[in-house]
């Protein structure tokens, strides 16, 4: 099974790339670790005309602490961000998401930037994404800018990045020190992408309160969300098994389910409920 | 529609090897196709079954989900690199010793993922091998005795790691070798 003919090319630069994909007026696609790109090209499920390789662009790796946010260079693979100190240190459940994404191929491979511009309804790192209330540099004809998680996923494979742009980093709030977090997934037994993905952060103040909740989803809609309904519902509370089981219920409202011959919506909205029960969970101890 | 031919250089089990390819053949073609090496096998279209598994620049990676002309300019190993019938790699032996095949068709892709699992962590737990060969199917096994090789192989490597590590001590403590 083999991908149809397409041309290649390799920047060197992200201004080449952009100029690049300019030049290619619609025709091209970028090539970062190739393990989205690819299997869907072998399936002719997209058979781009050109390619684009940023792959070897050494600027778009990396990962760096600044002020409250770490910066991760949209190249950085998936292994690298599990394994990183930095990342284990002040984001860990970045980490704990990346260690969870395929099996070791891919995490050697796949990059953080592709996973987030590519935007499957069922990866993981949307919903850390949000969580982590992320920003995406993205580099274009015009320039830089800036981009917010939050108003990214438009919808499966579908996000906000402006045509002919890159994205060049992601950019991570770190949670407050003393904040609990975890990233819980159901995974599809077959492919190992989320069926659910639920990523909870949650901040508790002297008063023993919460304070400060943020619950990104993946997998279960069309594109990942935060389940805003329950991060209101937790704060000013005690995080109790009581609580839980009341904000969790809440954790699909407003949303549409996806339905395919895996799951349907009503078992989706399902394991959603369980899923962040069970995430929450986590955080009491 | 035409589309030029790209120039590929790549270290394949230590021997540079250059070809005009077309961007779209997959590594995994280039090495069986290409230069023979058929050692690598190709079991889905899915990207999910890991008999393609190879290290590149001693990772292990999917050669089927890598394009030739991504890996231009790497260093390649393949099962063919890894040892011969006089000299097993610790990983061979231990599939030898722990019986960890039956059909053989996994095989290959199984062992270059121990051995890049082994690369990362030279003393996995169980679960830690079991979790580090989730990129692999095996129709046959069950993958009891594949755990068992590759524990086999962890404890004959770390073990030469030792006489490494020690030989190296002695180095350093100026008193001369054994
Ligand atoms: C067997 C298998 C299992 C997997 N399991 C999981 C899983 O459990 N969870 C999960 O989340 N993912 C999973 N993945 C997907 C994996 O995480 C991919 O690596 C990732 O989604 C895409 O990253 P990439 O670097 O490979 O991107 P590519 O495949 O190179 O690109 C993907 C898309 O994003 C675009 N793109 C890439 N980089 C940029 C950039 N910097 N700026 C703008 N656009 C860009 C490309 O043009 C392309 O359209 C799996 C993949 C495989 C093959
Ligand atoms: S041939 Fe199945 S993963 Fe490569
Ligand atoms: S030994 Fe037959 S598939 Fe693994």
């Amino acid at each position: 099974m083999i991908p149809s003919a397409f041309d290649y090319t390799r920047a060197t630069s992200v201004e080449e790339a952009v100029k690049l994909l300019q030049a290619a007026g619609g025709e091209a696609k970028l090539l970062a670790g190739g393990h989205s790109l690819l299997p869907m090209m072998k399936i002719k499920l997209t058979s781009p005309g050109k390619l684009i390789d940023i792959g070897r662009i050494k600027e778009l790796s990396g990962i760096r602490k600044e002020g409250n946010r770490l910066v991760v260079g949209a190249l950085t693979t998936h292994r690298q961000v599990a394994a990183d100190p930095l990342v284990r240190k002040y984001a860990p459940v970045l980490a704990e998401a990346a260690s969870q994404i395929g099996d070791i191929q891919v995490r050697n491979r796949g990059t953080v930037g592709g996973n987030l511009a590519h935007a499957d309804p069922a990866s993981d790192l949307p919903a850390v994404a949000l969580a982590l209330e992320a920003e995406f540099e993205v580099q274009g004809p015009d320039g830089k800018e800036t981009l917010d998680a939050g108003g990214f996923f438009l919808g499966p494979l579908i996000t906000a990045l402006p045509e002919n742009s890159i994205l060049t980093s992601v950019s991570f709030a770190i949670p407050p020190e003393g904040a609990k977090s975890t990233y819980l997934k159901y995974p599809h037994p077959a492919s190992g992408y989320a069926v659910v993905g639920v990523a909870a952060v949650v901040s508790t103040g002297p008063d023993g309160m919460v304070n400060d909740a943020r619950i990104g989803i993946t997998g279960v809609a069309d594109t990942a969300y935060r389940a805003e309904e329950a991060e209101r519902a937790l704060v000013g509370k005690k995080l109790s098994e009581q609580t839980i089981l009341e904000v969790a219920a809440l954790a699909s409202e407003g949303q549409e389910m996806a339905s395919d011959l895996f799951a349907s919506a009503e078992y989706r909205r399902h394991l959603t409920r369980v899923y962040t029960i069970r995430a929450l969970k986590r955080l009491l101890i | 529609m035409e589309t030029g031919k790209v120039n590929v250089t790549v270290t394949v089990n230590g021997v540079r090897r250059s070809a005009m390819v077309e961007p779209r053949m997959l590594l995994v073609h280039f090495l069986r196709d290409g230069l023979g090496l058929v050692g690598t096998h190709i079991g889905c279209d899915t990207s999910q079954c890991g008999a393609c598994t190879v290290l590149l620049d001693g990772e292990a990676v999917k050669s089927c989900t890598v394009l030739a002309v991504q890996a231009d300019g790497s260093d390649v190993t393949t099962v063919e690199g890894l040892g011969d019938m006089e000299n097993l790699h610790p990983v061979q032996e231990g599939f030898w010793e722990k019986h960890g095949l039956q059909c053989g068709f996994c095989t290959p892709g199984v062992m270059m993922t121990a051995v890049g699992l082994l690369k990362q962590n030279l003393n996995p737990t169980e679960e830690e091998i079991r979790e580090g060969l989730e990129g692999v199917l095996c129709r046959c096994t069950g993958y009891q005795n594949i755990v068992r090789a590759v524990q086999y192989a962890a404890a004959r490597m770390s073990e030469s790691e030792g006489h490494r590590e020690v030989a190296a001590a002695g180095d350093d403590s100026g008193e001369g070798g054994r």
